[in-house]
């Protein structure tokens, strides 16, 4: 035993194709001729399910995107008619703009957390748990029952936003069904929701810069402001980055406040219909299955796009120690 | 600001002076959990009591009925227990095949294991609404559909846990499994015995979100039941709504009773949870 252990590093650095010691050689070919069969029990089970319930489906997803679906579940191919009619339903203009606006408010929120965990992060804070764990809740809360929530307190007629609201003297509508205020209202709704979690993200980068920063900052008579922009930016720009690619992918997927909050009858529900909502009707209410299928492909492509441009622009602002 | 009573204490950069951050934090956390309050405090309430103007903050008469009402809606003790099996399985099966997959994918050098691991990533960047179709066909044609395994039986497989507990393998030294490898331990006993005790932070991390996204899920369950006695919560607040609109106390009642037991497992646990989403933000 004692004469294996200073072997074994330089035998791993190598992988495992260091000429090995002439005392051993059986046992070492046994062990690699072993892998392949080791990784197949290993990694069998979940390749397996991911190739039955993600990778076909995928594929079967971009086949169906060009077919017709009857009213009875059979399909026919029919081309790219599907991406044709997209393009000119105003349905699906209006619900790809519509997300695009929760992707854009939805941003929002990141300034807001990142001021909370600065605020949380300074030094001698009290009672940094107990508002982590007051300000995680929405994050833990299920979208559904935080729709709920929401909708009793926009409520218009005995909602506590517009009771709060007369106080002061201002008249409040009716929040979510009407189609000016719907749109902000649920986007509201998702930033509420988001803000702990990009939070904690943030106070772990926060965590990570060095105070050396900050001293050598202030011997040189920088003052808060300026070393929040001139260190605290970017030293916590991965993180910034991280949270904004989530928010984004996040907000452009938006489903369940939606569908909880704005119901099937609410007169705000084309001004607040997302892609995904429309893809849930079309797929699984009208049964427009291919027509669905194209939308869900067009939605990822947008995803694909817009991540890569995010990528794209981090060179200019995104510093990596 | 009374920023000079404290400068001398310590060289450190404020945004704000102390009162006013911390004036800053107390609004936020009104703001992110005064919500709750008012959902506790109108689900006590009757359906006359939070018609009045101004409303009232504590319930003049204490309506526990309420809560009667949700269980007589909906089989609402029913779809606790179906969301209670549903997280669990789906937590424990990623628990385990992730953390295999991931082992080898750290640890075992074979032919193609690049290529497999980056077709595993490519599933990462897939949006759910892409998937569900077909999923919903497969579930269909293994006469799954308006059952309990229907709710978890693709969700027990995951890119995301395998690249996350891959994550975590590689940042283990490798010292221990090589010392247990030459004294001839298999891989499945290195992985069993000796990595799986050292991975339990990137376990907890792990599990701790798949418990939470299972639990809190919409689309899927929504697609695959329609009967109220095999839908999780989520669907069956979903369903509640429906019926009561207007009746906040009930509806309150019913979304306290669905969040209730991931809220008393996050503050019990919330120092990993916490934890686990900043390590799962670093590697992510």
């Amino acid at each position: 035993m004692a004469d294996t252990v200073p072997r074994t590093s330089p035998v791993r650095r190598a992988g495992h194709r260091v000429p090995s010691a002439p005392a051993r050689p059986a046992r070492r070919r046994r062990t690699s001729a072993q892998n392949p069969l080791w990784a197949l029990v290993f990694i069998g089970p979940t390749a397996l399910g991911l190739a039955v319930f993600y990778i076909w489906p995928a594929l079967q997803t971009l086949y169906y995107s060009f077919t017709t679906w009857g009213a009875f579940g059979g399909h026919t191919w029919s081309g790219l008619d599907n991406y044709t009619e997209l393009a000119h339903d105003p349905e699906v203009a209006t619900a790809f703009v519509n997300t695009f606006w929760y992707a854009v408010l939805g941003l929002l929120g990141i300034p807001i957390a990142l001021t909370l965990a600065a605020a949380l992060n300074g030094p001698g804070r009290r009672g940094v748990s107990t508002y982590r764990t007051l300000m995680f809740l929405p994050v833990v809360t299920m979208p559904a029952a935080v729709a709920i929530i929401w909708r009793w307190l926009y409520n218009g007629d005995y909602g506590l936003i517009n009771y709060l609201l007369s106080i002061v003297g201002i008249q409040g509508t009716h929040w979510i069904s009407n189609p000016r205020t719907a749109l902000a209202c649920v986007a509201a709704v998702g930033i509420w929701s988001t803000i702990g979690y990009n939070m904690v993200i943030l106070m772990a980068g926060l965590k990570a810069i060095s105070p050396h920063y900050y001293e050598a900052a202030a011997m040189d008579g920088a003052g808060p402001v300026r070393q929040f922009f001139s260190i605290t930016i970017p030293l916590l720009s991965p993180s910034l980055f991280f949270v904004t690619v989530l928010s984004v992918i996040g907000s452009l997927q938006t489903f369940d406040l939606v569908y909880v909050m704005i119901g099937r009858t609410n007169p705000a529900l084309p001004q607040t219909r997302t892609v995904v909502y429309l893809f849930y009707q079309k797929a699984f209410i009208e049964n427009d299955r291919g027509y669905a299928a194209a939308l869900a492909f067009v939605l990822l492509l947008v995803i694909i796009a817009v991540t890569g441009l995010q990528f794209r622009l981090q060179r200019r602002w995104v510093h990596y120690e | 600001m009374s920023e000079h009573q404290t400068a001398g204490r310590r060289m450190r950069p404020r945004r704000l002076g102390p009162v006013g951050t911390q004036a800053f934090l107390v609004a936020g956390a009104v703001v992110l959990a005064g919500p709750f309050v008012w959902e506790i405090l109108t689900s006590f309430k009757s359906l006359t009591e939070i018609a009045q103007i101004p409303p009232t903050v504590l319930p003049a008469e204490w309506h526990f009925g309420n809560y009667a009402d949700v269980f007589q809606a909906l089989p609402f003790g029913t779809m606790f227990g179906n969301s209670i099996i549903n997280a669990l399985a789906r937590t424990t099966a990623q628990l385990l095949l992730c953390s295999m997959a991931a082992y080898a994918f750290a640890r075992i050098d074979f032919p193609g294991r690049k290529l497999l691991f980056a077709l595993f990533l490519s599933v990462l960047l897939v949006p759910a609404q892409l998937l569900v179709i077909p999923q919903y066909q497969i579930i269909q044609g293994m006469h799954l559909l308006n059952t309990v395994p229907a709710l978890f039986v693709p969700g027990m497989f995951s890119a995301f846990g395998t690249f996350l507990m891959r994550q975590f393998f590689l940042s283990l030294p490798a010292e221990l499994e090589e010392a247990a490898r030459l004294d001839g331990a298999n891989p499945w006993r290195i992985y069993w015995s000796i990595m799986l005790p050292l991975a339990r932070p990137g376990l907890m991390a792990l599990g701790i979100l798949t418990l939470l996204w299972s639990w809190n899920d919409l689309l899927w369950p929504l697609i695959v039941t329609t009967d109220t006695r095999k839908m999780p919560l989520s669907v069956g607040l979903a369903s509640l709504q429906g019926q009561y609109t207007t009746n906040y106390p009930v509806l309150m009642a019913g979304s306290l009773i669905a969040t209730l037991p991931v809220i008393v497992a996050f503050i019990i646990t919330q120092k990993h949870v916490v934890e686990g989403i900043a390590f799962s933000g670093s590697k992510g």
